[in-house]
């Protein structure tokens, strides 16, 4: 499987070598030229310097032939943007974009058809859970 | 008229001064702290302070009974995300989108997201306007007799289209022998008649290829 990652902070990166010790092809765009150091020196997939709004940037990793895509900056908009342009510019078919803002995550997944993952919404259910847990068993 | 402006720079404020000026409601959104209190002395009620790509906070600029909203922050990923949030949904029936950069022209488009305004594209289409699609083709050069030949084209909307050859004052040292047009060569007399389009042999001095120009472009 051919996998494009925007965004090589925590998730990016560790989301990229989980994968390549998979067997899996993979191709990271970050803005940040030093982000690649966190992929380590004998990274096997593609580093590309850019944007992942860029069309530009995600043709350089020929997103047309992903089998899946991966938006995990720390910007919400720029994920749900780069992930809009995966799915409606270049076809992708399983795309997945993290976005913090609940709401903004629960609309683009409701109305916009964007597989979003939501870590507040996420956490707060968890904690819901434990409060809930804690108060029943003290 | 009831307008939400999302971003309070330069564009988002004379923007919203100049419909307020022509008594329209406006709502400026500005996320940063300190421009929003900048801001507030002069707009008082028609700005607040938030991220305009929250749907909380258009809510509270009242983006529901927006007559427009218009997304001109200095991020164009925001400006998508805000209009596409306005237009699918609240419904606003018209958002206008600010295009920062002109490479993300496409993704705006894409997207479907617009009308959209971009600065630097009206500026470069203003520029290119002004100048010819090929400038002046050097065709021959006749270096001992000191007179070469180019070939120069009337553009739409040249001061010369429409106009009879004896109407141009064309510069000394200058003289038209053609005309190409529809693929025939003309003989240029007084009463012919330029047009859009023609191509023009000329013979003139070397040197005088500005002032030639120059006559093509302007008045």
């Amino acid at each position: 499987m051919y996998v494009v990652i925007v965004g090589c902070g925590r998730v990016g990166s560790a989301l990229a070598l989980g994968l390549v010790s998979e067997g899996h092809k993979v191709a990271v765009i970050d803005e940040d030229e030093d982000a690649l150091l966190r992929l380590g020196e004998d990274f096997p997939g593609d580093f590309v310097h850019g944007v992942g709004i860029d069309i530009k940037s995600l043709e350089k990793v020929h997103t047309q032939n992903a089998d899946a895509f991966v938006a995990a900056t720390d910007g919400d908009n720029t994920n749900i943007v780069s992930a809009q342009l995966a799915k409606e510019r270049f076809g992708v078919k399983c795309v997945v974009t993290r976005v913090y803002d609940p709401h903004r995550a629960r609309f683009f997944k409701e109305q916009m058809g964007i597989s979003t993952i939501c870590p507040t919404a996420d956490t707060i259910n968890l904690l819901a859970t434990a409060v809930r847990t804690c108060a029943v068993n003290p | 008229m009831f307008v939400v402006i999302a971003g309070g720079g330069k564009v988002g404020r004379t923007l919203a001064r100049i419909l307020i000026s022509r008594d329209n409601e406006v709502m400026m959104i500005e996320q940063d702290r300190r421009r929003y209190q900048r801001l507030t002395q002069e707009f008082e009620e028609s700005v607040m302070f938030g991220d305009a790509t929250e749907i909380f906070n258009l809510e509270r600029a009242g983006i529901e009974r927006a007559d427009v909203v218009a997304a001109v922050t200095g991020d164009d990923e925001d400006n998508i995300i805000i209009c596409q949030v306005a237009d699918h949904k609240f419904n606003v029936p018209k958002s206008i989108a600010r295009v920062n950069n002109p490479e993300n022209q496409e993704a705006f488009d894409v997207l479907g997201v617009g009308p959209t305004v971009s600065a630097t594209n009206s500026l470069l289409s203003l520029i290119e306007h002004e100048m010819p699609a090929h400038k002046l083709v050097h065709l021959l050069n006749l270096k001992k007799e000191n007179l070469e030949i180019v070939e120069v084209m009337v553009e739409d909307g040249s001061p010369l289209a429409l106009k009879r050859i004896e109407e141009i004052s064309l510069p000394a040292g200058v003289l038209l022998i053609s005309i190409l047009r529809d693929n025939q060569a003309l003989i240029p007399q007084g009463s012919t008649e330029l047009r859009a389009g023609d191509q023009i042999l000329a013979i003139l001095e070397p040197g005088r290829e500005d002032e030639l120009t120059h006559l093509f472009l302007s008045v």
